[in-house]
């Protein structure tokens, strides 16, 4: 199946699988150098949206992502502004798919980062994901659609990089004004980063590299089964082999099931939390990385999708969904079941028309 | 020969509506997209099915594939 060295795909999986493990040696929290689905959580809390008060800063690295790949999408033309596929839909999947994650403690991204540092107890979170993505292409091979964008007004394309530059104004008066309505923990996860240039620069760097190499770890796998396209696939074994390698490098590989960094061992909620993930990820077209490239590059609707997880987040804090690392919160299962109907109520009656 | 207009799908639709007209045996189809990734995941997958790929591109961003059965 491998016909050609994906090019791009590999040289993003290069560079992520080196710079995440980095910035968590620069201070980010362990196995969490670099995670879509905690850090706009982290940046929920920030912005009040949620009052768990060890999982508060604004990610310089998420803004870094948006305003990389916005930079990308200009230079190689590929800016455009686009909106109008069942906004709400979108909406809703992010807040799942951010439930789901919360639950299993980490989006796919963070996933690959904890089982290439030996954390055992994301196998599960593995083998959820890969039965999450595969619930959604039958759903696709059956139909699945949520309809068709439409070219959009430019300035509709410019609210996300916009709403980076303001979270990166926000950040700044966080850090160094006065008087500041912005939250940042003062312990826990949320008080442990990389020093703000370097997240930042390392957040450009991949939205840059992203947005070329459309890097996305759903899409490596349901490309793989779907099409039989390894091409994204390649980037993503490229992504947790250096990962691996740099990890032994750091001295951050400590393999097990026991006291790994921010994860639980509760094996069927980490497969479950990652089944709901995976499915809503897939129905929405793209791990929320990727969505915060797309949406960098005008994508209106992936912007929608971005809410939908910071509000998501909030839900995951507020209603006692997340999981910490003493285990899955109390509304956790109920609240899976009910994205998991949700997500295949849409996933069998969504279709295009025609 | 057939016309498939997948502007405005997002992923992975524009590439399987693709797919599943040559799993049906067309042999010669025209395919209009206006996205970035939707045109490279076409184009690939177009020649690694063996078809031949013409492209023409139009000032409003659509890009007009004729995918020909080698």
């Amino acid at each position: 199946m491998v016909r050609k060295l994906a090019y791009w795909p590999i040289v993003a999986g290069v560079i992520f699988g080196v710079a995440a493990p980095v910035l968590a040696k620069f201070g980010n929290p362990g196995n969490m150098g670099m995670c879509a689905a905690c850090f706009l959580r982290d940046i929920s809390g920030a912005l009040g949206f949620h009052g768990a008060a060890i999982v508060q800063y604004i990610r310089p690295e998420i803004i870094g992502l948006i305003l990389g790949a916005f930079v990308s999408s200009f230079l190689f033309k590929e800016f455009k502004p686009r909106a109008g596929s069942a906004p709400l839909a979108r909406f809703f999947l992010g807040v799942f798919a951010m439930i789901g994650a919360l639950v299993f403690l980490g989006c796919p991204w963070r996933m690959f980062l904890r089982l290439s540092a030996g954390d055992w107890t994301a196998l599960a979170g593995l083998g959820g994901l890969i039965v999450g993505i595969l619930m959604g292409i039958y759903f696709f091979k059956k139909g699945f659609s949520l309809g068709r964008n439409r070219p959009a007004h430019p300035l509709v394309g410019y609210i996300m990089p916009l709403f980076g530059v303001v979270l990166l104004a926000l950040l700044l008066w966080g850090m160094y004004g006065e008087a500041t309505p912005v939250k940042f923990s003062t312990k826990g996860p949320g008080s442990m980063y990389a020093p703000l240039f370097i997240s930042l620069g390392v957040g450009l760097l991949l939205g840059f590299v992203f947005q070329k190499s459309r890097f996305c770890t759903i899409a490596a796998v349901r490309d793989t089964v779907l099409l039989k396209e390894t091409h994204i696939l390649q980037g993503l074994v490229a992504f947790v082999l250096l990962a691996f390698i740099t990890n032994m490098l750091l001295g951050q590989f400590h393999a097990g099931f026991e006291k790994q960094p921010i994860a639980h061992n509760d094996a069927l909620w980490n497969f479950l939390g990652m089944v709901l993930s995976g499915l809503a990820l897939t129905l929405v077209g793209g791990c929320p990385g990727r969505q915060l490239v797309l949406s960098g590059e005008g994508d209106s609707d992936a912007g929608v999708f971005i809410m939908g997880l910071l509000v998501g987040a909030g839900v995951a804090h507020n209603f006692a969904l997340a999981s910490s690392p003493a285990g899955i919160g109390a509304n956790a299962p109920f609240m899976v079941f009910a994205g998991l109907i949700f997500c295949i109520i849409l996933g069998v009656f969504a279709k295009e028309r025609r | 020969m057939e016309t498939i207009d997948v502007r405005g799908l997002s992923c992975p639709s524009p590439v399987l509506e693709v797919k599943q007209a040559m799993d049906r045996g067309v042999k010669s189809l025209k395919v209009l997209a206006d996205c970035g990734t939707a045109t490279e995941n076409v184009t690939r997958f177009a020649r690694n099915a063996n078809y031949s790929v013409d492209v023409k591109t139009f000032d409003d961003g659509t890009t007009e594939f004729t995918l020909q059965a080698q």
